[in-house]
């Protein structure tokens, strides 16, 4: 499904990836840790063809992302899910619009927009807030819409970065069942996080990076460097 | 394809709506700029048709005749003259017609024309021509008649006048010019102020896997929309001062410089016209351009 090949990317002061192999496959639910400025925020933007590579090849699902033409980008992130610390909702549309818009991108009938909406909505038990704005929302419930707009068009994988800095652990952990119940159904997920009692009592696989190396790649419980609650709002993304 | 065109215009009126203070600034600055070029156009246009008046005053060239020529020779050269191109009317003037022409317009002083003894002044052939272009052409036939001594047209007169118009369009245009640079930056500054304000829309927009032209089309359409709506009030407004001036001072001028203003009617739907295409490539154009560094792919 994801497949890093000795991917290497250097920015100009500090390392991002060094020699990097990761493979996940279909179905998986990975979390991705380690400290700031590690290489985790760089490997989630190689994903989303945000940056380029240095050196080596990803390929997620039929894309070969490092090849991908400007022109496919959008085609290919439309397969991409991606869930953001800062929920990164459309503050001028409701709930039902913000979920609706990811639909109308990729020119779906209205019908069936009409029809797939208020399912996602109930997948993640917002019904009954969907002619609301984000900002009449608390944290969690903003980031259960942004996971429905994710998810609406049904993609290969899931990324999710960071969706749980913003909330306090009950939240927190809504938030983790819901992303637990969206794998099940069969989407790869792959969550960026600081928090290490939700990495360690998921029984997941955790893979690990430290300056831009993978240092732990198991579903063993993971003790190493991964610094909780130091980043800067918003994470990696400014 | 339909159904995207109905979801841009949709999202156009929604997001005007909703960012209704930035709206109103881009209709306003749009607005503001519309007027003053409505009121250079309204300026050049009725130069240009008092020019055009003040032409026609001098449409005639006026040649005269060796004295003592027979009158069969003066009908003769009258026919073949009729006959030429662009020749309206031909008519002989006598020598004492001409001599109450000039008592006419010395007025007061006329008295002292009566103390010739004589009739200093020759008789002529008087030609309307239909266009001030063709006077010195026909002119220059007519003087190849042996019987013609002199020929008078106004040339210089209008020659002067199409200088001092000219030049007074051609004021205007820079000023026009001017005035579209200005209001295109005015603008485009504030529309880049609104898509500005929506940077994270848009990044959103790219991670959900918009492409480039379905996140510009509602953006496109809104400053359209933006534009079609200052265009419109700025007919209206343009319209009603016109008619304004006219009905109070229509008359006056008429008496004045005897040339009328252009009619509300030509001037509203000419300057409407002009208002739509304009406030819609500004509208356009101004989105357009400040999008274009958000959308580097």
């Amino acid at each position: 499904m994801i497949t890093f090949d000795h991917v290497t990317k250097m920015y100009s002061s500090n390392v991002g990836l060094d020699d990097v192999t990761v493979k996940i496959d279909k179905g998986e639910f990975v979390f991705l840790v380690g400290p700031s400025g590690a290489g985790k925020s760089t490997f989630i933007k190689l994903m989303l063809k945000d940056i380029d590579v240095d050196k080596g090849e990803i390929y997620v699902g039929d894309y070969h992302v490092n090849k991908l033409s400007n022109r496919l980008i959008p085609q290919y992130r439309r397969k991409v899910g991606t869930v953001f610390q800062d929920f990164k909702l459309l503050p001028r549309k409701t709930v039902y619009e913000n979920i609706a818009f990811a639909m109308e991108v990729l020119h779906k009938p209205a019908k069936q927009i009409r029809k797939q909406v208020p399912q996602i909505l109930s997948l993640v038990g917002l019904s009954d807030k969907a002619d609301k704005y984000p900002n009449e929302l608390a944290g969690g419930e903003q980031q259960r819409v942004a996971i429905a707009r994710a998810i609406v068009n049904n993609p290969h994988v899931l990324i999710a970065d960071e969706p749980t800095g913003n909330l306090d652990p009950a939240t927190a952990w809504g938030i983790m069942d819901l992303l637990n119940q969206i794998n099940l159904r069969g989407t790869t997920v792959l969550m960026v996080t600081h928090a290490k009692d939700i990495v360690n009592n998921m029984d997941k696989r955790i893979i690990a990076i430290d300056k831009g190396k993978v240092i732990h790649d198991s579903k063993q419980v993971y003790d190493g460097p991964m610094e909780e609650d130091d980043m800067v709002k918003g994470g990696g993304y400014e | 394809m339909i159904g995207s065109l109905f979801y841009n215009i949709k999202q156009a009126f929604v997001q005007i709506f909703r960012n209704r203070g930035m709206s109103a600034a881009s209709i306003f600055s749009i607005l503001a700029m519309l007027l003053i070029l409505g009121l250079v156009f309204i300026i050049i246009v009725n130069i240009n048709l008092f020019g055009e008046i003040a032409k026609q005053d001098y449409d005639q060239v006026e040649v005269f005749i060796v004295e003592g020529s027979s009158m069969s020779d003066v009908d003769e050269v009258m026919d073949k003259l009729k006959r030429r191109d662009g020749v309206v009317d031909v008519h002989y003037r006598t020598e004492e017609e001409a001599l109450e022409i000039m008592k006419d317009r010395w007025g007061e002083n006329g008295y002292m024309l009566d103390s010739l003894e004589e009739n200093p002044f020759p008789a002529s052939i008087v030609i309307t021509v239909d266009s001030l272009d063709n006077a010195a052409d026909i002119a220059g036939y007519a003087g190849t008649f042996p019987i013609i001594e002199d020929v008078k047209y106004y040339q210089e007169t209008v020659e002067k006048l199409t200088k001092i118009t000219d030049f007074l369009q051609t004021a205007c245009l820079i000023i026009m010019a001017f005035l579209v640079v200005i209001s295109i930056i005015v603008v485009s500054n504030t529309i880049k102020l609104t898509v500005m304000a929506r940077a994270d829309e848009i990044s959103i927009m790219r991670y959900v896997g918009a492409n480039n032209w379905f996140i510009r089309g509602p953006f496109l359409v809104e400053g359209i929309v933006i534009g079609l709506i200052s265009a419109i009030l700025a007919s209206l407004a343009v319209t009603f001062v016109y008619k304004e001036i006219v009905d109070i001072i229509g008359d006056q001028v008429f008496a004045i410089v005897s040339s009328p203003l252009i009619s509300v009617r030509y001037m509203s739907v000419n300057l409407s016209i002009i208002f739509l295409a304009l406030g819609c490539s500004i509208g356009a154009w101004g989105s357009i351009v400040s999008m274009r560094r958000f959308l580097k792919a």
